[in-house]
């Protein structure tokens, strides 16, 4: 059953290399149609269907199956064939290794052109091979091609062969699925007027050659969210030369799109620039308003000092495209009957897009999802195609459902794959899982978490022993007893890495059955736990740590406001209350101590929304309240962390899960001292001691909020806090906690850090065994880099939800003036913040129409002077808040200033427009 | 190698063949007139000579006779053509030496060496063309040789290859498989009675894996056997029909 050939001989540069090939041709693949008796279950996988449904085709009306050539298939498969489309793609090509259709290069012959002849035999073969099957009902496969020649050889050897156009075409059944087929470069470069905007882009081939000489740069592309005209580059690199590359102008930016890897070229020194703090938005409707962006481009090189300059330079080429389909609206062309209009993209870094769609009219005011095809050189805009509708705008599940897919959250509900690995209910603790488990079942027990939080992960005790000493439980649901590593229930929370929370939903990571059920330490039920006990004496020192896996019986599960009522009132005298007051008392040491070490105490303005409990509009929005008792599970959880952090590095020194959080450099703490400077306070940053020190002294009597201010302004210097495995770095340091090491261990039903930590720890105290790939640090670290990145995207979707649901309750509110403070000053806007809602808004200064008002920028003492009123940062301010639903596409809400007056800025009608940009909302539970 | 895909999502390898699926195997017996054994197997483009002398008294310094059993003498060379880039390889190269050891702990385990005390059997083999899989190939070759001159064994030794890609067990490597660096595994095997007479890993590879590997690597040394086998009897049929004219 096999035939072997051998080809020999290959030159390469330099010597002389004899490579031996075999290749063993096939006779056992199935053609893969159900119905073929020839090739009887020769055929495993995904089959043909067996009678392609009748495909209202013009072209051709019998039934036939489908086959793609590879550029059409690698064009078109994004989106073109939507789920349910009615014909059956035969895209699983006949492997070229089969006996019958197997082709040797030609002399002459290229290996493209070899591909081709190779599907065109592939075809001729299936149509034989299909003719022999049956007779009566008459399948034929039809060639789909855009090589013209391919075609017209295809055709000579008596194959059907179509251009996918036609054939889309001719589908009279599905006339939409015209707007879904990516646009080629062809047919649109003909209409497209002939004025070459941007220069080309190199080819690979020289790119790598520049790269390798250092003449050029490969980096990620990232644009700026606030100024279409502004990007950076991030240079790939060590530690060390890691560098940010600024590019300005439309031309140096060169059709990069966010993400894309790009390659860069530095310009002379001469032409660098400043990073410009204009905030610009894209706006214009027509495709011919280059010299207007050259216009603004100039309006960007202001002169600034030296040292402001920063590296500058132009995309040379692109390395690899991060095109996804992306979430946004039409703009529908202003001329009618026009079929090509341009889409605007929720996200502000993404540039708008060109379709063409028949469909303007009904597409309007909906969201939709939209996929680039290409961005030829004489186009302003890149060109796409319609691929989805999602809803209309402004509802909620539609904005959710955008907010879901612009940052990349798995929330489609789970597999029947993934719940097949789930407990089978009703479920009890059996004698098997009583292995290797300590019964804990007698101790008083009890969980503290917000109110209505139905995932509880995390239970205390605290008692006290014979011997005088305080014994303290921290008791974490044992998820990893119900989710076995490499099963699809794994992969998958693996895969979603993180609960995310909105403000009306919650996107879990496992299924609910276990977020909310079996692994949720629910009172007065039995459940398993993994336990970290401590023996500490009264002063919080601890003196034995130890760790088990056990089961336990919560005595009850409070909110924050009922324990700390517990705790006040005099009268309860329970050994739930006892047990709550020993462990607050011990809080409170332990906080200590941990400020007294450097850890810091930021802030961020936290909201919460009320809902209305049928209509899940937001009735009212409330700060965040901070309880003794918050603090207290907090710290009892941090303490958790550290002990079992060092028990995993200890036991695992090269492949242990922990958590970082690398100090900033100092350039990021400018901002801050700045604007500390302003009031004549010091800010000290040289550690992270010093800094909370001095941000403990930095106070002003007559204005008390100043701060909460500086504390928000602190937390917006700081980097992110990041998952690593301990064997690929050297730095463990926990900056923000001052902590010498760290990890996540808490929370395993929301995180799924915290289940490897599990399965780390239980292989270390002997209560599980140990599996390949949780040894394996570069396994480990593709896992830790997934899990930044969902975080991430978890983040900000939450605060994008915060966003949306706050323009929802301006909506219902209408109109409103209040009290806010200033946290930046740009050079033509100001950003403040209202801390009645801890809402943070931009007031722009500048306006299309109107005259601009005279506005001076100092960048020295951030401050910006309109007509004679001088903003610094800090200042106090009264802004009117609206909600502008002028643009469809983006909601906003619109800050004007009330105070203090300054003639033609604040009169009515309204100032410009601003962009909520979600304020830092850190929220964890919260209702469902 | 990054990129390569050496198993695609069908289940086929680079050069078409299935994760368990052997090269194709030729192999004859008697090559040479002068010596007392000798063989020739192809293993896909792996191509190797064997040839056997003995046994027969110790030549050299006689101390090295051992009283109770037969000295196992191996030597592996490899040719200057058999590999990609020509490259002289001088004799008594490490690489060689430790082949050459590697060949007579197997055959050591599977000759009946204690029926010839104070003698010495020669085994030398020649690579003539490396495309993966030269251990195994090796053995194989020796094995029909020793058979082929007369020298009584336990069993066949049958010896194949075996890789991990992809939570797969890929047998019988090649060139290219074993070039991309994931962990490979060589097996020398008496089928009948399955004692493994050689094993060896150069590479990590987690226990949990070992097993199935490991069943990869035997079940196509036993297919390596049904096909020796049935070279080894067409042989002796070939043989007698000559000896019966």
């Amino acid at each position: 059953m096999l035939k072997s050939k051998t080809f020999l001989k290959k030159t390469r540069a330099g010597g002389v290399v004899k490579i031996v090939r075999e290749h063993y041709l096939r006779d056992d693949i199935g053609c893969g149609a159900p119905a073929c008796a020839a090739c009887d279950g020769a055929h495993a996988g995904p089959a043909l269907e067996t009678q392609p449904r009748d495909q209202a085709s013009s072209l051709c009306p019998w039934p036939h199956y489908l086959l793609p050539d590879t550029n059409v298939l690698l064009h078109q498969i994004i989106s073109a064939w939507k789920p349910g489309t009615r014909a059956s793609v035969a895209s699983r090509l006949r492997p070229p290794g089969s006996l019958e259709t197997y082709i040797e290069q030609e002399q002459g012959e290229n290996a493209n052109d070899r591909n081709d002849r190779a599907i065109r035999v592939a075809a001729k073969w299936y149509n034989e091979h299909l003719k022999k099957l049956s007779a009566e009902n008459q399948l034929q496969v039809i060639l789909i091609t855009n090589d013209k020649k391919n075609k017209e050889k295809a055709v000579e050897e008596g194959i059907p062969a179509f251009t996918c156009e036609e054939y889309v075409k001719s589908l009279t059944a599905n006339p939409e699925l015209v707007d879904r087929l990516a646009c080629l470069s062809e047919e649109s470069n003909e209409i497209e007027s002939g004025k070459i905007i941007f220069s080309e882009h190199l080819p690979l081939s020289k790119l790598q050659q520049g790269i390798k000489s250092g003449s050029y740069l490969q980096g990620t592309f990232r644009a700026s969210r606030e100024n279409y005209l502004e990007a950076t580059v991030w240079i790939h690199g060590d530690k060390e030369d890691e560098k940010e590359i600024l590019l300005q102008g439309l031309k140096h930016l060169n059709r990069a799109i966010h993400e894309d890897i790009v390659a860069v070229e530095l310009l002379p020194k001469s032409q660098w620039v400043a990073p410009s703090s204009v905030v610009l938005h894209d706006e214009g409707q027509n495709e011919d308003d280059v010299e207007r962006d050259e216009e603004r481009e100039l309006m960007l090189k202001t002169a600034v000092s030296e040292k402001m300059l920063r590296p500058t330079g132009r995309v040379v080429g692109i390395i690899k495209r991060n095109w996804r389909p992306y979430c946004g609206m039409l703009s529908k062309s202003g001329i009618k009957e026009s079929r090509r209009h341009l889409f605007t993209p929720a996200d502000k870094r993404i540039p708008r897009i060109r379709i063409e769609t028949r469909q303007a009219s009904t597409l309007e005011g909906r969201r939709i999802i939209v996929a680039i095809d290409g961005w030829p050189r004489s186009s302003r805009y890149p060109n796409g195609h319609f691929v989805k509708n999602l809803g209309d705008v402004g509802e909620k599940e539609t904005e959710t459902e955008v907010l879901l897919l612009e940052h990349d959250v798995p929330h489609q509900p789970f597999s029947q794959a993934v719940l097949s690995f789930l407990p089978k209910m009703p479920w009890s603790i059996t004698e098997n899982d009583m292995k290797n488990r300590e019964d804990l079942r007698h101790l008083c027990v009890c969980s503290v978490d917000p109110p209505g939080c139905t995932d509880i992960d995390d239970a205390l005790h605290c008692r006290e022993l014979s011997n005088g000493n305080l014994e303290v439980g921290v008791h974490i649901a044992d998820v990893s007893h119900f989710i076995r590593p490499g099963n699809a229930l794994d992969q998958e929370s693996a895969r979603r890495g993180t609960t995310v929370y909105l403000c009306e939903k919650r996107i879990d990571m496992v299924p609910e059955l276990l977020s909310s059920n079996l692994c949720s330490l629910r009172s007065n039920v039995d459940r398993l736990a993994f336990s970290c006990i401590w023996e500490m004496n009264h002063n919080a020192e601890i003196l034995k740590t130890r760790f088990t896996k056990s089961v336990i019986n919560s005595k009850a599960s409070l909110t924050y406001a009922e324990a700390q009522m517990r705790i006040d009132s005099a009268a309860m005298k329970d050994d739930i209350t006892t047990s709550l007051r020993g462990l607050n008392k011990l809080a409170k040491i332990l906080k200590k101590g941990r400020i007294e070490k450097g850890a810091l105490t930021l802030s961020s303005p936290e909201v919460r929304f009320h809902m209305d409990s049928e209509t899940h509009d937001p009735i009212d929005l409330q700060t965040k309240e901070l309880r003794e008792t918050n603090s207290m599970v907090e710290e009892f959880m941090l303490l958790a962390n550290i002990s079992v952090a060092k028990k995993i590095h200890e036991e695992f020194s090269e492949h242990a899960l922990l958590r970082k959080h690398p100090a900033p450099p100092p350039s990021n703490y400018e901002i801050l001292v700045k604007a500390a400077k302003s009031k004549n306070l010091e800010i000290k940053t040289d550690t992270a001691k010093s800094l909370a020190d001095s941000l403990d002294r930095a106070e002003c009597p007559d204005f008390p909020y100043l701060n909460t201010l500086l504390r928000i302004l602190a937390t917006r210097c700081m980097m992110q806090a990041v998952y690593f495995c301990s064997g690929m770095d050297n730095d463990f340091h926990h900056y923000g906690l001052a902590s010498p090491i760290y990890t996540h261990f808490t929370s395993p039903i929301r995180r799924y850090a915290d289940i490897i930590v599990h399965r780390l720890l239980a292989v270390a105290i002997g209560a599980d065994s140990t599996y390949p790939e949780l040894t394996d640090k570069h396994k480990l670290s593709d896992i830790c880099k997934n899990l930044n990145f969902r975080h991430k995207m978890a983040q900000y979707a939450q605060r994008a939800s915060v966003a949306f649901h706050t323009q929802l309750f301006f909506k219902s509110k209408g109109i409103v003036s209040e009290e806010a403070y200033i946290l930046f000053v740009r050079k033509n806007a100001i950003v403040v913040l209202i801390p009645k809602y801890g809402l943070e808004g931009t007031v722009f200064f500048e306006e299309k129409d109107k005259p601009k008002p005279q506005l001076t920028y100092d960048d020295e003492i951030p401050s910006l002077r309109i007509e004679g009123t001088v903003f610094h940062v800090f200042d106090k301010v009264k802004v009117k808040i609206t909600l502008d639903s002028s643009n469809l596409q983006h909601q906003k809400i619109r800050m004007a200033l009330v105070e203090p007056q300054i003639p033609g800025i604040n009169t009515p009608p309204e100032v410009s427009g601003m962009d909520l940009n979600g304020p830092g909302v850190k929220k964890r539970k919260l209702d469902k | 190698m990054a990129g390569l895909e050496l198993l695609s999502d069908q289940g086929y390898r680079i050069d078409g063949r299935r994760a368990g699926e052997l090269r194709k195997i030729q192999a004859r017996m008697g090559v040479f007139a002068q010596a007392d054994g000798s063989a020739y197997i192809e293993q896909g483009n792996t191509k190797a000579l064997a040839v056997v002398y003995g046994p027969h008294e110790i030549r050299g310094s006689r101390s090295r006779a051992l009283p109770d059993r037969a000295l196992v003498n191996c030597q592996y060379s490899s040719a200057t053509f058999s590999t990609g880039e020509r490259k002289r390889r001088p004799h008594g190269d490490r690489k060689s030496c430790e082949m050459g050891l590697q060949l007579r702990q197997t055959f050591e385990a599977a000759i009946l060496t204690q029926l010839h005390p104070r003698s010495q059997i020669d085994i030398y083999v020649q690579v003539l063309q490396a495309d993966g899989g030269t251990y195994a190939a090796c053995v194989n070759a020796a094995t029909l040789a020793v058979m082929d001159a007369g020298i009584p064994m336990r069993d066949f030794v049958c010896a194949c290859s075996a890789g991990f890609v992809d939570g797969t067990a890929l047998a019988d490597l090649s060139h290219v498989e074993e070039a991309a660096g994931g962990p490979q595994l060589a097996l020398a095997l008496l089928p009948a009675s399955g004692q493994i007479a050689l094993l060896e890993m150069d590479s990590r590879l987690h226990e949990d894996h070992l097993e199935q590997v490991l069943e990869a690597a035997a079940q196509a040394a036993r297919d390596v056997h049904t096909l020796l086998d049935r070279v080894v009897r067409q042989h002796v049929q070939e043989a007698t029909v000559l000896l019966g004219d």
